[in-house]
């Protein structure tokens, strides 16, 4: 193994968003469609990078919930990303195509509006969004920890394919740094 | 009804255009809008190959796009109205930069919202829905001039180099049939017809 791809794969293994690559690619996620978020830059950075993968932005969340859930009954399996905020924009596509159709819509949150906001609007928005999942009896898991991320993220992926329900996985800013002030 | 002044173009039925294009169709997929769109399609005669939404105002084009990655070499059709095209203006710039060259999308445009009592949109009479299409990138749009033409240019985007999209300014009519309401049999039936599952 050459020198940069085993620093790169050292890499993956140890950073979380690393370890949401390697995931995505074990499971056979090949489309990533996403509207970005500042915690995301490198995960998008990384996917932009790898071939196997097929990842672009799209104008709003749910476009991106549309594309995957085309694709995946089309036999591609994908997972969108976004921020809180994004996924307050999804209600309705949950509750009219992923949830009643039963697709395993696989999302990854990055969590804003917590554990040190600086946005009002960020912070009322996070507070919609378990509300709405619980609303829906959605699987969703809040990960705060290094070490359960493969883990959560690896078990959550299989559950949604095999019992065909989508799942939203809430990226802490335990897990990511998040986004402060300074930032 | 339309009436952009700028627009030639003979006002047709939603119905006899899907009819039209369901007649010519093999394995292709066809994406059916909410509503009308998806009335009309399944009057037309159901296929496994035929997606209907019941919900999701917005979400034809994208849905059809995530087909149309994930299978290539097949032809996939998606029918939208023009009110619900504009809650989701913006997949038109990512169906620009993907650019499935094996992706049509019609645009059925009369200018209201005939399933909730025919109010008009707020681009009715103002916005030119192809215009939009082509500055958004999507540069094989145009409007059908009558049936002929959209059957001509039906034929035509299945050889066009990137992404198609067709107007047709449509009357007042409401759906002709009633799509059977049973999300899980529509998306098992569609997966069956794009031969990624076998049905039960």
């Amino acid at each position: 193994m050459a020198a940069a791809e085993q620093a790169s794969s050292q890499k993956t293994a140890t950073t979380w968003h690393g370890i949401v690559l390697q995931t995505l690619k074990r499971n056979e996620i090949k489309l990533v469609p996403y509207v970005p978020d500042r915690v995301l830059t490198t995960l998008i950075k990384d996917l932009h990078a790898d071939p196997y993968f097929t990842t672009f932005p799209t104008a709003r969340e749910e476009e991106a919930v549309g594309i995957v859930s085309g694709a995946w009954m089309a036999g591609t399996r994908g997972a969108v990303l976004m921020q809180t905020s994004g996924f307050a924009t999804l209600a309705n596509v949950l509750a009219s195509l992923a949830v009643p159709y039963q697709i395993p819509l696989i999302m990854f949150v990055s969590e804003r509006g917590t554990l040190g906001e600086f946005n009002y609007g960020q912070a009322l928005v996070c507070r919609t969004m378990r509300p709405v999942l619980d609303s829906l009896a959605m699987e969703h898991h809040t990960i705060t920890r290094l070490d359960e991320l493969e883990f959560i993220a690896d078990r959550s992926i299989k559950q949604a394919v095999t019992t065909q329900a989508p799942v939203a996985l809430i990226l802490s800013p335990l897990l990511t740094g998040g986004k402060t002030f300074d930032k | 009804m339309t009436s952009t002044r700028a627009r030639n173009t003979k006002v047709m039925n939603r119905f006899d255009l899907t009819q039209r294009l369901v007649a010519g169709l093999k394995d292709e997929a066809v994406i059916g809008g909410i509503g009308n769109t998806n009335f009309d399609l399944w009057a037309a005669g159901h296929r496994p190959e035929n997606f209907y939404m019941l919900g999701s105002m917005g979400l034809a084009f994208p849905i059809a796009l995530g087909v149309a990655l994930a299978q290539p070499k097949r032809r996939v059709f998606a029918l939208e109205g023009d009110g619900s095209l504009l809650m989701q203006l913006g997949c038109l710039s990512t169906i620009a930069t993907l650019a499935p060259k094996n992706l049509t999308m019609v645009v059925m445009d009369n200018g209201i919202y005939q399933i909730t009592g025919a109010q008009p949109t707020p681009a009715a009479g103002h916005t030119d829905l192809v215009a939009v299409a082509l500055a958004s990138g999507i540069a094989n749009s145009s409007w059908a001039a009558d049936e002929d033409d959209f059957e001509r240019l039906i034929a035509q985007s299945k050889q066009a180099p990137g992404p198609s999209l067709i107007g047709v300014r449509i009357d007042d009519k409401p759906g002709t049939g009633t799509t059977r309401r049973d999300p899980v049999q529509i998306r098992e039936r569609f997966m069956h017809g794009m031969g990624v599952r076998q049905l039960l």
